[in-house]
């Protein structure tokens, strides 16, 4: 079975404290929206809005590590073969075919894949990341004449806050649908992707 | 034995020390004048007026200073909407309206004899200066025209109840700046009693501790109130006809026209510099007024206050026709005959508005009806868009009051006075009423009924600890202090149908992903 070291050191420590942070921005940021009470809210606000700049800070350096390396362009849309891959998900993985896409160190992520990351990166994780700052910078932004309504701010935030919410669900649930169920989960911590028995032996 | 022995060894140590009695003669006073060595003030005083001669025989402008002022004229116009104000002039839900009461409630006009309509405002003697200066504490003045007893007197006439005498000149020779207790004198007492009126104004603030009032505090920072209230000129700045809702928060010592009562005059509008989220606190400071944190319950000095006051109840009798009290458990009279059915009530949760220091008052002769529901004896301007605004703590007194169904307008009875008339005295609204509107000049249509009215006292004195003030959760909360209030508050309110799609969304994902998952399981197991 042929081994790739599909994920750098960066990649991992970004995609782990990532994980960490989003989640427990997902816990607090949903208790303060008023569905449950678990922290209080004053520490989940706390806690929020700490984490907040930790993301923040994590997504600068990781814009730049991809803009330096080069790895943004894994995440260039294509739809070529995304059928097979749709296929797959659909039936196929249910038959115990082999997964159709070939994992390579110049394209990590299969179409879907590269899609849905797409979409965080340029939908979810902007929407999360303007509405939030200006939640925060809510009076500044009132002082400086821009009039926005709070409601308005919210509102937009929490729509974010579901759409994470719904890929971090997926999300989850498509690490377990590697070669084996831990195969993914071990690639992003180890680095070391193996890549399928059937596809490899053609690559 | 023992004990007085050591008494007397111990005051014979404390004799012997030299210079006890030269340090207490040399104690340092807060003014460079000692009113005692004042020749003009050592001799006998035989009125108000007469003290008021001699002190004015130095503080020549005193008088045309105090003349100026509405705690003189007990009016003042609006000028926002040009209502003519002042305790003259408004109608609440306390004991109604000054006018044919003046006997009672003119002890505490800064004068002397204002009984009617022919006191002379311009005056000067008619000032009385202790009422304000004294600093003895023995100062008082009469119903029925104001005059401080100079010899002993039966008040009220006829009842058999003697008043003391006191002493002027001792009063006199003691004036000195105001303080606590001179300014709570009349203030503590609004409403016919202490804390009956505003709810963090009672006899408690005389001498508070931290937990009552961080800056009154007796023993730590002990302000007076007039280091808030400062008063240029007699000029006392604070009004609640007027007051401030958002401050601009300019701070005391620049050259401005704000008004440095606010809390924002002394802590500007950033104050919070520790705790756990300064920067967030700051935050709220252009939409929440400082005092809805800070003073998180009112009455806390032990002293109850008037929450509900229901006048149609007045009147009724005990079987002998004797007027009646009732108590509760803790000995509040929570019914008067003269009165009606009170609530009282201590360590009160305030209720909440945005406020943006507008006040228009329900005046005499302004329509009412008990169709309009509730009748508002002073509306309170704001909203959450206004910009003007923000979120005050407020007393609300609730009541029943009386009112002419006929004319629609509300009633200034006559109830206090020694006649025939006085509700007090014969418990005939009729009567009292008719008076009462005949001295006004206003018409009756000889019809009572009651109507119920809402009176609203924006929270200001009684700050806590900042370990007391409100936590984050109080208002950001559905059922939290902030329930009802007009506006977005994060934890409060959420778009219901963001709500309903999002979960769905969400739950449609994990549904999917599990039965994706289950139809893996269990073809694996084929």
């Amino acid at each position: 079975m042929e081994r790739i070291y599909i994920f750098t050191r960066f990649e991992r420590f970004w995609h782990w404290t990532q994980a960490l942070l989003i989640i427990t921005m997902l816990v607090t940021g949903f208790e303060i929206h008023g569905s449950y009470k678990l922290l209080g809210f004053a520490q989940a606000g706390q806690l929020h809005t700490s984490a907040a700049w930790a993301l923040i800070t994590l997504w600068v350096f990781a814009i730049f590590w991809h803009f330096t390396t080069g790895e943004w362009r894994q995440y260039i849309p294509s739809f070529k073969n995304i059928d097979k891959v749709i296929r797959h998900y659909a039936w196929g993985i249910f038959q115990g075919e082999p997964h159709p896409f070939n994992v390579t160190r110049a394209r990590k992520h299969n179409p879907l894949q590269a899609f849905a990351y797409l979409g965080v990166k340029l939908l979810i994780n902007p929407l999360v990341w303007i509405s939030g700052l200006a939640y925060l910078y809510y009076n500044e932004l009132g002082a400086a004449g821009f009039n926005v309504s709070l409601g308005l701010i919210a509102t937009l935030h929490t729509i974010g806050a579901f759409m994470m919410l719904c890929f971090l669900i997926a999300h989850v649930y498509l690490i377990t649908t590697g070669h084996t169920v831990g195969a993914h989960l071990k690639a992003m911590v180890t680095g070391w992707e193996e890549a399928e028995g059937a596809t490899a032996k053609t690559h | 034995m023992l004990k007085s022995a050591l008494l007397a060894a111990l005051t014979a140590i404390v004799l012997a020390l030299p210079g006890i009695s030269a340090q207490a003669a040399d104690m340092k006073l807060n003014t460079t004048a000692d009113h005692s060595k004042f020749k003009e003030l050592q001799r006998e005083f035989t009125s108000g007026p007469d003290v008021t001669k001699a002190c004015l025989g130095c503080h020549t402008e005193a008088a045309s200073q105090i003349h100026r002022t509405k705690h003189w004229t007990w009016e003042v116009i609006n000028p926002l909407n040009n209502q003519r104000l002042g305790k003259k002039n408004v109608i609440n839900n306390y004991c109604i309206s000054t006018a044919t009461n003046l006997g009672a409630c003119a002890t505490c006009h800064v004068g002397y004899g204002w009984v009617n309509s022919s006191f002379d405002f311009k005056s000067q003697e008619n000032v009385d200066c202790l009422i304000c200066h004294d600093t003895s504490g023995n100062y008082k003045k009469l119903p029925g025209g104001g005059q401080p007893p100079v010899k002993d007197t039966e008040n009220p006439p006829g009842s058999g109840k003697i008043v003391k005498a006191i002493d002027l000149t001792a009063i006199a020779q003691k004036v000195g700046k105001t303080s606590r207790d001179s300014c709570g004198a009349c203030h503590f007492f609004g409403g016919g009693g202490d804390g009956v009126k505003h709810g963090d104004m009672d006899t408690s603030l005389a001498a508070p501790d931290k937990e009552v009032d961080v800056h009154m505090d007796a023993t730590g920072l002990d302000f007076t109130c007039s280091t808030c209230h400062k008063a240029p000129a007699h000029d006392v700045v604070g009004s609640r006809y007027m007051p401030t809702g958002k401050d601009s928060g300019d701070m005391r010592g620049k050259v401005n026209k704000s008004n440095p009562a606010t809390c924002q005059s002394c802590h500007g509008q950033t104050p919070h510099k520790a705790g756990a989220q300064p920067a967030k606190l700051n935050q709220h400071t252009d939409k929440v007024a400082c005092q809805t944190c800070h003073i998180p319950e009112f009455a806390r000095g032990g002293v109850p206050t008037k929450m509900h006051w229901d006048w149609s109840t007045a009147g009724k009798l005990s079987p002998e026709g004797k007027p009646m009290l009732k108590k509760d458990a803790k000995g509040h009279v929570i019914y008067d005959s003269r009165k009606g059915d009170f609530v009282v009530a201590e360590n009160v949760k305030p209720e909440y508005g945005w406020f943006n220091g507008e006040v228009t008052y329900t005046l005499l002769g302004d329509t009412v009806s008990k169709d309009n529901g509730v009748t508002l004896i002073n509306a309170l301007g704001g909203s959450a868009s206004d910009g003007r605004s923000l979120i005050w703590p407020m007393k609300v007194m609730r009541g029943s009051q009386p009112y002419d169904p006929v004319n629609k307008t509300l009633v200034k009875p006559h109830v206090a006075g020694n006649d025939d008339t006085a509700f007090w005295k014969n418990f005939n609204w009729e009567k009292a009423i008719t008076t009462g509107m005949q001295a006004v000049n206003a018409p009756f249509s000889g019809q009572v009924d009651f109507l119920k009215t809402e009176m609203y006292w924006p929270i200001t004195h009684m700050v806590a600890p900042k370990e007391k003030a409100l936590g984050c959760v109080e208002c950001h909360a559905r059922g939290g202090r902030l329930d009802k209030i007009e506006g977005v508050i994060p934890g409060r309110d959420a778009n219901r149908w963001i709500d309903l799609i999002g979960w769905l969304a969400a739950g449609g994902t994990l549904a999917g992903v599990l039965l994706h998952g289950l139809v893996r399981i269990a073809r694996r197991k084929n």
